[in-house]
């Protein structure tokens, strides 16, 4: 995008006042050259966003936003329901709840070499990924239903995972709210043999090593030293949340109709959050967050048997576990009062910084775990919640690099197998069914994270506590 | 990225920052859908489908485009939940109602190689309609 067309309050603000049928703000955090990177849909699909009924303060984008549909991927945006605010589906996105979750091993990089080869097998071979895989549950409609409503704290119930997880997991594990009376039949029937399946596309399994220490007193909070190996993972709803997302958002197109509710985009499709439509929505996404949060929590739990097996005096305790794709009500100070607001955050990190009353005991003090994921070759960063994102975007951050290139462009420019020898010569292990999923997800394809981070960290956002270099990368 | 020319019926991937465009040609919306459809599978694999099995599915939708996304929704469903891969497509429209029958096989990911999974179809970039000459063309980015 050209910067010419923001006002640019800092080095990392950059605004466009309300014209036209904007109500709103739209307020893009990033520095200069990543604004350039970025595509001129960015800054629309931002104002488009900023149209919306009951928004409150601004449409926000972080540094790592892309062109996604409706919202922008990197959107965040709040909305009032006493001042006829919406909820929209596209404003969640179709992954509902994907989201990342990082586990501490207790190990170093040099526990892990020695194995590296057959660990990285073994975790390939157990960790169902991509199209074709098949899971090791299968769940009757009770249980789809207690799953819906339980969460990470269901999956727990049923012997996949920990008790001690819970307070690791935004909303202790179990979104309340959840209604999956409904959820459709259909959406249903995608997910009755999808838990524990990490899918395909962006996700993954990996086995990272801290690199870098960037803020010794949360890093240590953490539980994070140089070199010390963790396990992260990145997936989220799967079949349910794009059925759920795909079918509200047919009926949102109407229902936004219905309203008078003028949509900028169809891909906005919404529906005031005091309509049938709109708890309707809220009961089935938030089933749908249940359904990634029990989801990842089964992972860990598969992470915690294949690591068991390499060393059997280790445990495996959760970090965090963050999600991305969501529509949340929290409540926020603006303009000095405290207001109950709907926080869609689509591809953006909820953030909350020191003090924050739904964090652990152990984290209170220094802030929430905030889990950015970059490309497989350049690795990931660890940041921590800032006081000062409270005012800059409702307590959010950005979630990953972010794409700067088309998975088309992409393919044209590299060969998967060329990228998996390369990285294998830096140390670096992948294992996917595809070699053109590899090229499609090449590091190159991909922003620099490190510089997506920096903007965040300098624009109050969240700050860094640790990059991670990747060890093993399993992809579906 | 498409198929070597032919004289209308084809099809072609487009480039979308996050994920993929489909869109198929044809000499009228339904086959326009069909070559939609073969591009959907495009993503996943090129390896060809064997058309083993066949699976009837319907839908409708309040206009022609709104329809094709259905359409895609409903081929990427009979993906997820049987497990299959299809590489054969017939469709007949009435008004804005769709019959569909494809024709494919179970996924083998070691002979497939599927390089991501279609998790849904989507608005964006979203249109149906004829040309001058009369070429339908039918496209939509479909979120992977």
């Amino acid at each position: 995008m050209d910067p010419a067309r923001f006002t640019r309050v800092d080095a990392t603000t950059w605004r466009i006042e309300p014209y036209g049928a904007m109500r709103v703000p739209a307020i893009i955090y990033a520095d200069e050259e990543l604004i350039r990177a970025m595509d001129d849909k960015v800054g629309e699909q931002a104002i488009n966003v900023a149209m919306l009924p009951g928004i409150v303060q601004a449409s926000y984008a972080m540094p790592d936003a892309h062109w996604g549909y409706g919202f922008p991927i990197g959107g965040v945006a709040a909305f009032d329901p006493d001042r006829g605010g919406v909820v929209s589906a596209g404003g969640v996105g179709f992954d509902i709840s994907c989201g990342v979750r990082t586990i501490l091993t207790g190990l170093k990089v040099a526990d892990i070499l020695p194995i590296q080869q057959v660990l990285a097998d073994s975790l390939y071979r157990q960790i169902p990924a991509g199209v074709g895989s098949k899971g090791a549950i299968t769940l009757d409609d009770i249980e789809l239903d207690a799953m819906l409503v339980g969460g990470a704290q269901w999956a727990i119930e049923r012997g996949w995972g920990d008790p001690r997880d819970l307070e690791r997991i935004e909303e202790q594990g179990r979104m309340a709210g959840a209604k999956p009376a409904y959820v459709s039949h259909r959406a249903k029937e995608r997910q009755r043999r999808e838990m524990g399946t990490l899918g395909s596309g962006n996700h993954y399994f990996e086995v990272q090593a801290v690199a870098q220490i960037f803020d010794a007193k949360v890093a240590e909070t953490f539980g994070l030293a140089k070199d010390d190996v963790v396990v992260t993972i990145h997936c989220g709803s799967r079949g349910l949340g794009h059925q759920i997302g795909s079918e509200f958002l047919k009926e949102m197109v109407v229902a936004a109709g219905a309203s008078g509710i003028a949509l900028p985009d169809r891909e906005l499709a919404c529906a005031p959050i005091n309509s049938e439509v709109g708890q309707r929505y809220l009961g089935a996404m938030r089933a749908g967050i249940n359904c990634a949060l029990a989801n990842r929590e089964i992972l860990g739990h598969y992470a915690r048997r294949i690591f068991a097996y390499f060393f059997p005096n280790h445990e495996l305790r959760l970090l965090f576990d963050v999600s991305h794709n969501t529509c949340k009500v929290e409540p926020h100070v603006v303009n000095g009062k405290r207001r109950d607001l709907f926080i869609h955050r689509k591809g953006a990190t909820r953030a909350f910084g020191p003090g924050h009353e739904s964090l652990p005991a152990a984290l209170r003090p220094i802030g929430q775990p905030v889990l950015i994921g970059g490309s497989m070759g350049t690795g990931s960063y660890i940041l921590v919640g800032e006081t000062t994102g409270e005012q800059k975007a409702f307590s959010s951050a950005c979630h990953g690099a972010g794409r700067a290139l088309s998975r088309h462009a992409a393919l044209k420019q590299w060969s998967g197998r060329k990228i998996m020898d390369e990285l294998a010569g830096q140390g670096i292990l992948i294992r996917s069914p595809s070699t053109r999923g590899v090229a499609e997800e090449a590091p190159g394809a991909y922003k620099d994270v490190g510089a997506v981070v920096i903007a965040a960290e300098h624009a109050g956002l969240a700050r860094r506590a640790a990059r991670l270099r990747p060890l093993i990368c399993v992809k579906g | 990225m498409s198929q070597a020319a032919a004289p209308i019926a084809r099809w072609e991937h487009f480039p979308h920052e996050a994920d993929v465009g489909v869109r198929g040609f044809g000499a009228s919306a339904a086959e326009a859908f069909e070559q939609a459809a073969l591009a959907l599978t495009a993503v996943v694999t090129r390896i060809p489908i064997k058309p083993m099995i066949s699976v009837a599915v319907s839908c409708e939708a309040p206009d022609l485009e709104l329809l094709f996304v259905e359409w895609l929704n409903a081929v990427i469903y009979e993906m997820a939940v049987r497990g299959m891969l299809f590489g054969r497509f017939v469709v007949r429209l009435k008004d804005t109602q769709l019959a569909g029958t494809l024709w494919g096989e179970p996924v083998d990911v070691a002979h497939h190689a599927p390089a991501c999974e279609p998790k849904g179809a989507t608005y964006t970039a979203l249109k149906v309609a004829a040309d001058n000459d009369g070429v339908w063309s039918a496209a939509c980015i479909v979120d992977v």
